[in-house]
């Protein structure tokens, strides 16, 4: 026995009924998982953001600068699972060579440019370009030198100039609701469109992906804001968040929804692979889908919000119950992304065995890496609030 | 080799290079004698006759280096037991992965084959399809090739495989399958399992041939493909294949 | 042309001339990579020759035959549908180098790998108790791997009905010589289509082993007078390889 391979042996172990030689090795890690889970993110957040400018919903003004960097944040890593998950990351480059246009995952590298670059980064620009210019005349040299470069040394202060930006910004955020949308939209296509995978197969997949990253978007900018403002000394301003929750309460009913649409469907149609499904939900996905998924991460944080606007809740409770909600629909949200990669490949295509995950700890594909991974946008994050702080707007002519 | 000497050199130079190089390789070994538009390959298995002795897998594995290890094969045997209450039980033949071992009693046992499973070569093969960077083609006699200097080792076509015939290539980290033995089929020899199998359960052949082994097998027995439903279109057929197999 | 810049806004001038000299240098790199690196067509020729180029390790019967005259033996015998490297593995080194030995196994098991009895193997293939059929003993010490002949000459029954005597042979019902079911008429040998073999044509024929005042011991007994109601024991059983509850 080689020793390389012992790992495998140690998963053949684990593996019950009859698999497919070929699908003892686990193919998809944990860094697959957080792949879906970051892009959520920056949908989410964006999502969120455009609330403001197109929808107008101006108690969310405070958090529309943080949410933007928010995605921006999460946007940088997004990519990174995925490139250090690859057999030859050095060879990336080629799918901009050579990309395979019938391939979901080809289309990968244009549809993050074109978010990355023509969405989020020319939105941010737009947004903060005059606050640049402004905050140079009290910034210290290097700062100012990097403000300006920012600024792209624009200049303009004129009142003409600012209403271009604001016209802009709603042009962008037009273009970038479909983008978002597009995004996730399409990180669920890479998973629905493989017919040979009835776990994965579904037409519902990418739409139950938008929608969860919608929620997960607007529960961590909920949770940023409600943590970062008392940072600052500041005070939450509680109609924000609480105009937060109701988005986010709507998006979780019609996330559930959608989950419960695609359950009971399958249930219902009862196709060849339910057998195995079913096996797969009750014996290896309990815990994560069952319990942390559906019941914490979605029927706990209803319920939470559901008491709020119930009953008359003081504010000190009200920001416990929403904090905890937040935290609970991203535990959530992680354990969705993680039940579809994983559990669509817990079972043999055989549809006559399940086999098991098993996660190491150091490593690249490892824990301690998927925890740097997921704490990196946090770090950037930190650093976009020091150079583009979201909270020193000048008073935007379009609002008031 | 391009690729390692155009990040290795000067960008210039190796731009010239790569054009003069790419044009020199190809002329010189490409197959004189073989026309690869006039052949589609396709490959008949009789589960009827297969005796579950394991010589293909073996055979595969020498002839195309693959890893020993028996979490790697391009061709495997799958030993179906249907019970008497109607329960399947499918194992593998390498006793290495087989978790059951002999613990199904002959008594309750109502039916029993062997069936032999490779890669299906399909002709609308998902792999092919989902490959980001076109690594994974169809060449034009039939047969599905990995480019293993180019493949990224992302592992989707290994997800998008209906049949579970991909597997990572561990020495090299890119995905592998079966290639029907392409460097003999070009030769005209044999697949290596085909050749070795000692009671021709697996005929080889071209599918446009008017009279060869295959085709006498294609008319002489009701045929079935694996998982017809996913419309894969597979180019390996079975003769007396059982509604449990998949 | 002066006037139209002005035109435009300082701010979208800014952007759009960053986009532009993006998209230049995209543009730029990708004029400067090599064309054959971004040609599938030239990267799938390459992976053929590759593909093809792959060395061949089994050499083919063919080969065989030109050195060992065991391959003239074989090709009129039970194994002349076996190739060589069948049992002696990959040839083409051997070919090449006869330095290089084949694969030469002599033990038991290396023909018990196909002929050990598996009720998973297709009926009628030639199969093996390995503890009743001289336990210990070497194959090749009375059969020929290159011509395999069952050790008698095949007679009587078996000469036509080989498939039914490799099936019986490894059934529970192998002590029983066909005789004792079925009577012959010598003038079935002659024209056995026309003269029948004989085959038991009630239920007390069976009876005298299984039936429950049988006084065979060891056999499986039922109630004739219940059991199996209207219909002929081998309606329902194959005798010649019975069901073995």
């Amino acid at each position: 026995m080689n020793p390389a391979n012992e790992h495998l042996y140690e998963m053949l172990r684990q593996v019950s009924g009859y698999i497919y030689p070929n699908e003892v090795e686990f193919h998809w890690s944990i860094l697959i998982v957080v792949y879906p889970y970051l892009t959520g993110l920056v949908a989410g957040a964006f999502i969120l953001a455009s609330l403001v400018k197109v929808f107008k919903v101006k108690q969310l003004q405070p958090v529309y600068r943080l949410s933007m960097l928010t995605a921006l944040s999460f946007m940088i890593i997004a990519p990174l699972p995925l490139q250090m998950h690859l057999g030859h990351w050095e060879r990336s480059y080629e799918i901009f060579l050579t990309p395979n246009f019938t391939s979901a995952m080809a289309m990968f590298g244009f549809v993050y440019a074109w978010y990355l670059m023509v969405v989020l980064l020319l939105e941010i620009w737009f947004t903060y370009r005059r606050d640049l210019i402004r905050w140079t005349d009290t910034d210290k040299p290097v700062m100012r030198f990097v403000h300006r470069a920012l600024a792209l040394f624009s200049k303009d202060t004129s009142e003409e100039g600012e209403k271009f930006d604001m016209k802009a910004v709603k042009f962008i955020t037009i273009i970038g609701i479909p983008s978002a949308f597009l995004l996730h939209g399409y990180v669920g296509f890479i998973f629905g469109s493989i017919k040979a995978n009835p776990w994965w197969s579904s037409v519902l997949i990418p739409i139950v992906f938008l929608f969860s990253a919608i929620v997960s978007g607007i529960a961590m900018v909920m949770l940023l804001y409600m943590v970062v403002t008392p940072l600052r000394g500041q005070k939450i301003e509680m109609v924000c968040v609480d105009k937060m929750a109701s988005f986010l309460f709507v998006a979780v009913v019609i996330d559930f929804s959608l989950e419960m649409l695609d359950f009971i469907h399958r249930l219902y149609e009862s196709e060849e692979s339910i057998k195995i499904l079913s096996d797969l939900v009750m014996n290896k996905l309990f815990i994560s889908l069952g319990i942390v998924q559906v019941l914490l991460g979605m029927i706990v944080p209803l319920a939470l919000i559901l008491f709020i606007k119930l009953f008359r809740v003081d504010e000190e409770l009200r920001k416990l119950f929403y904090f905890l909600g937040a935290i609970l629909i991203q535990i959530g949200i992680f354990a969705t992304r993680w039940n579809v990669v994983m559990g669509g490949q817990m079972f043999s295509k055989s549809f006559r065995g399940l086999t098991v995950y098993k996660m190491d700890i150091t490593g690249i594909e490892g824990l301690l890496m998927t925890l740097i991974l997921l704490l990196m946008p946090f770090a950037i994050l930190w650093v976009l609030i020091k150079v583009l702080p979201p909270w020193d707007a000048s008073p935007s002519p379009s609002l008031h | 080799m391009e690729r390692r000497r155009f990040f290795g050199k000067g960008f210039t130079l190796l731009a010239q290079y790569g054009l003069i190089s790419s044009v020199f390789k190809r002329a010189s070994a490409e197959p004189k004698d073989y026309d690869a538009s006039k052949h589609y390959y396709g490959m008949g298995i009789q589960v009827n006759k297969c005796i579950g002795c394991g010589k293909c897998m073996e055979a595969c594995k020498e002839e195309n280096g693959v890893s020993k290890e028996p979490f790697y094969f391009r061709t495997w045997v799958e030993r179906y037991s249907i019970k008497k209450d109607g329960e399947v039980i499918v194992q593998s033949i390498d006793p290495r992965i087989d978790t059951l071992g002999n613990t199904v009693s002959e008594k309750d046992v109502m039916r029993s084959f062997f069936v032999p499973k490779l890669c299906n070569q399909c002709d609308h093969p998902p792999c092919v399809q989902v490959c980001p960077v076109g690594a994974t083609f169809k060449t034009d006699d039939g047969v599905i090739l990995v480019d293993s200097e180019r493949c990224i080792g992302c592992r989707y076509c290994i997800q998008a495989c209906p049949y579970g015939a991909r597997y990572l290539n561990p020495e090299t980290s890119t995905a592998d399958k079966c290639t029907f033995c392409y460097h003999r089929i070009t030769k005209g020899m044999l697949p290596a399992c085909v050749e070795v199998c000692p009671t021709q359960a697996r005929i080889f052949g071209d599918t446009r041939s008017t009279a060869s082994p295959l085709t006498r097998f294609k008319r002489m027995f009701k045929l079935h493909v694996l998982k017809p439903s996913l419309n894969t279109d597979p180019k390996v057929q079975y003769a007396d294949l059982d509604g449990e197999v998949r | 042309m002066k006037r139209l810049l002005q035109k435009i806004p300082d701010s979208l001038l800014r952007v759009g001339s960053v986009f532009i000299v993006f998209i230049t240098v995209v543009l730029l790199i990708r004029s400067l990579i090599p064309a054959s690196l971004k040609n599938s067509e030239e990267h799938r020729n390459a992976t053929v020759e590759r593909e093809v180029a792959h060395p061949v390790k089994h050499a083919g019967s063919e080969v065989c035959a030109d050195c060992h005259e065991q391959y003239e033996l074989k090709k009129t015998g039970y194994h002349k549908n076996l190739a060589c490297e069948t049992c002696h593995g990959a040839a083409q080194a051997h070919s090449e180098d006869q330095e290089i030995k084949p694969v030469l196994n002599r033990k038991r098991e290396a023909c018990t790998l196909c002929h050990l009895f598996n009720p998973s193997r297709p009926t009628g293939f030639p199969q093996i108790n390995p503890v009743v059929h001289n336990p210990g003993k070497q194959c090749i010490t009375c059969h020929n791997p290159h011509d395999p002949k069952p050790p008698r000459v095949p007679k009587d029954c078996q000469a036509c009905h080989e498939q039914i005597e490799r099936t019986k042979a490894v059934s529970p019902h192998v002590q029983l010589d066909c005789t004792t079911c079925h009577t012959v008429n010598e003038q079935h040998k002659i024209t056995p289509r026309v003269v029948k073999a004989n085959i038991p044509n009630d239920r007390t024929f069976c009876g005298k082993c299984h039936a429950n005042d049988s006084k065979i011991k060891e056999t499986p007994k039922v109630d004739l007078s219940t059991h199996g109601e209207k219909y002929l024991c081998w309606e329902c059983h194959y005798p010649h390889m019975p069901e073995v509850n």
